[in-house]
């Protein structure tokens, strides 16, 4: 299976893939750390870490599952949404059973998020409805929900459980100044999860394949339709459960706010890790360092005395840049990727 | 595959109907449904969806309306953005509700088309928030409490959790939400008061009344400002992030802080101690008093003007101030000891 594959991928694009867009996001990062850092030290102040240590976590396990997404050439605009839907169902599950043992309500979490990633999955896979268009629909819809769901009424503190906070509140070890939380934690293994089923398995080959020319993979016997609906399942439940994880890093769950702009900070920190947005290209490491880039900035902004008027501007500003520096350095022949 | 296609087409279009259905993204509830010709209609927009606070209000209103006998629905954009509150005015005024009552989340956006509700023979008075500069666009303002007030009342809370010193600063929601602005600039004269002159303001920061925002405006004003000694936020999205905040980063009760939000919010926090003591006022009793409010300038029983008194059933006396605003009452302390007796 591996060898027929080979054909549609490339060897080469399987090797370089893996390693080379992230090496132009990591100078990035080290770029945007290191001027933010000559504007004002306290960029790198163990407080300032800590916070992006916090912020990561939540990006980077909704970012994971845009990765795949768009890998297949599809895109999930329902993520944000899909969070918040987890995040109310899971608070309102806290306000009735209290004492709602964890792994259950992480298990309700990935479950939930497997059933609203099927109907994405279908709604592309299956009657052909143009990823952007299909998860539109889908965005609105599990927003809807949400405000129907909860009557309007946001999950105040008082009914999250302090075992989930505690996700944020504690951690394992402290590096120095720096802790680390679980929450952190928990996105590394959702992490180590993901890279493993991208780029080790039959099924990640198989969805860049498709990626790349979905024709030539299903004229090669690649079930496109079972790995197609896989990617947005994955992606589905890595939303529902940052529906937990947003859960317990704000102690509560507004309907109206809760997972809002992760959609669009999720799809910039793939494309910014170096996943082509059309299809077919990009490693999760990439995906990783997006996130961390997109956190540190976003950190970065209170951080440095960037007035409030402008940090929006800024903020967009720099992705833009980024994504500029890094389709200047993809034409420089040395740091070419095979897989284009 | 003729029934395939057919089915997918179909799908398609629901799909795309329920994209239609929920991208308004607006939540409905009405009350009474069955309008009776006779019967006043009032309307109440709040500011966005899903805050609980003005789920309070909406009580206030339904609570008036019930014992009136007027029709009452509620209307909210999904977002509190300066123009978000625009479609839906238009579409009340052409249903023909007789009352309009509306948290503005723009001094000035609105106006033309409130001008345009008022042209229609419709009662419009705004909830919780004014139009600064723009009072001739509504028949008159139903505020909290003595805006310069809050400002002061806040000051004290906090200076005297940390002995009337050091740095301090202010986690506020939006730049151009009017409500928020007027009391940073009370807070800002309570601190020129000799009193509070050993306070330091060193900062305001806005988190637009989004959780990740505010949390990250908090974390880094801790970050900024080592010496910090307490912050102040007037909104509860940023006071309950700000609160989290602290207790991640450990940084209590070292860091004091207050501000507005509702018991329910906070009940956890003030009973973990990160937050000693914060402030509001009722506001379902300023959704009661507008809706009455309304009813009576409607029926002509009441006419709006500077220094008038008027008396409303259930309510009692009140009058009118500069630019016809109604304030409903001082601000209410809760702490470790009073919280248990609130409920919203």
């Amino acid at each position: 299976m591996g060898v027929k594959l080979s054909f549609v991928v490339g060897p080469a694009a399987v090797r370089s893939g893996v390693w080379r867009p992230e090496v132009r996001s990591a100078v990035l990062i080290l770029l945007v750390l290191a001027a933010g850092w000559l504007k004002d030290p306290r960029l790198l102040s163990p407080s300032s870490l800590n916070t992006v240590l916090l912020a990561v976590p939540l990006l980077l396990v909704v970012a994971l599952g845009q990765m795949l997404v768009i890998v297949s050439r599809g895109i999930d605009v329902s993520v944000g949404s899909m969070v918040g839907l987890a995040g109310i169902c899971l608070g309102l599950m806290f306000r009735s059973f209290p004492n709602l043992p964890m792994s259950l309500a992480a298990g309700a979490a990935l479950g939930m998020g497997v059933v609203f990633g099927l109907i994405n999955g279908l709604l592309v896979a299956r009657l052909a409805v143009p990823p952007v268009v299909a998860t539109l629909g889908t965005m609105s819809i599990f927003r809807g929900l949400t405000f129907i769901i909860s009557r309007g009424q946001q999950i105040d503190s008082n009914d999250i459980p302090n075992a989930l906070t505690a996700w944020s509140l504690q951690g394992p070890f402290k590096i120095g100044q720096l802790s680390v939380p679980w929450l952190l934690i928990i996105a590394l293994a959702f992490f180590a999860l993901v890279f493993v089923l991208a780029h080790r398995t039959v099924w990640g080959l198989r969805l860049f394949a498709i990626g790349s020319n979905s024709e030539a993979a299903r004229l090669r016997a690649v079930p496109v339709f079972a790995t197609v609906i896989g990617a947005y399942a994955i992606c589905g439940a890595l939303a529902g459960f940052a529906g937990l994880m947003y859960a317990s890093k704000f102690g509560f769950v507004n309907p109206a706010t809760a997972g809002l702009g992760l959609e669009l900070m999720s799809i910039a920190a793939v494309v910014v890790g170096g996943c082509d947005i059309r299809g077919g290209a990009g490693t999760v490491i990439g995906a990783f360092l997006g996130c961390v880039f997109l956190s540190t900035v976003f950190v970065g902004l209170s951080v440095l005395h960037i007035e409030a008027d402008w940090q929006q501007l800024v903020y967009g500003a720099v992705i833009i840049a980024a994504l500029w520096l890094d389709a200047l350095a993809a034409k420089w022949p040395r740091f070419r990727s095979a897989s284009r | 595959m003729p029934n395939r296609c057919i089915v997918s087409k179909v799908w398609v279009v629901l799909s795309l109907l329920g994209m239609l259905f929920f991208a308004a993204c607006e939540k409905r509830e009405t009350v009474q449904n069955n309008s009776s010709g006779s019967r006043l209609s009032v309307v109440y927009i709040p500011k966005n969806t899903g805050n609980p606070y003005f789920n309070e209000i909406v009580a206030g209103f339904e609570e008036v309306c019930k014992q009136q006998g007027c029709e009452f629905s509620t209307i909210a954009p999904s977002t509190a953005e300066a123009t978000s509150q625009i479609p839906i005015l238009k579409e009340q005024i052409q249903r023909g509700v007789n009352i309009i009552a509306i948290s503005p989340n723009s001094p000035d956006a609105l106006n033309a088309v409130l001008d345009d509700a008022r042209k229609a023979g419709i009662v419009v008075i705004t909830v919780d928030a004014d139009l600064a500069g723009n009072e001739a666009h509504r028949d008159a303002s139903v505020l909290p409490t003595d805006f310069s007030k809050v400002g002061e009342s806040q000051i004290e809370l906090l200076g005297s959790q940390i002995g009337y010193q050091g740095e301090i600063a202010i986690l506020s929601a939006t730049r151009d939400a009017p409500n928020q602005n007027a009391w940073i600039a009370g807070m800002k004269d309570a601190l020129a008061q000799p009193k509070y002159s050993k306070m330091k303001l060193v900062e305001i920061a806005y988190g637009d009344d989004e959780p990740q925002k505010s949390a990250t405006e908090a974390e880094g004003l801790l970050t900024k400002h080592p010496n910090l000694r307490g912050i102040v936020s007037p909104t509860s999205v940023g006071l309950a992030a700000a609160a989290q905040a602290l207790q991640i980063a450990n940084k209590y009760p070292s860091v004091a802080l207050t501000g507005l939000s509702t018991p329910n919010q906070m009940r956890k926090f003030v009973q973990d101690g990160v937050v000693k003591a914060f402030q509001l006022w009722s506001p379902r009793e300023m959704g009661r008093l507008a809706c009455s409010l309304a009813i009576s300038i409607k029926q002509g029983k009441v006419k709006p003007g500077e220094g008038v008194e008027f008396e409303l059933p259930e309510i009692g006396k009140r009058s009118f101030g500069k630019n016809n605003v109604v304030i409903t009452g001082p601000l209410v302390t809760f702490d470790q000891n009073t919280i248990n007796e609130y409920h919203f």
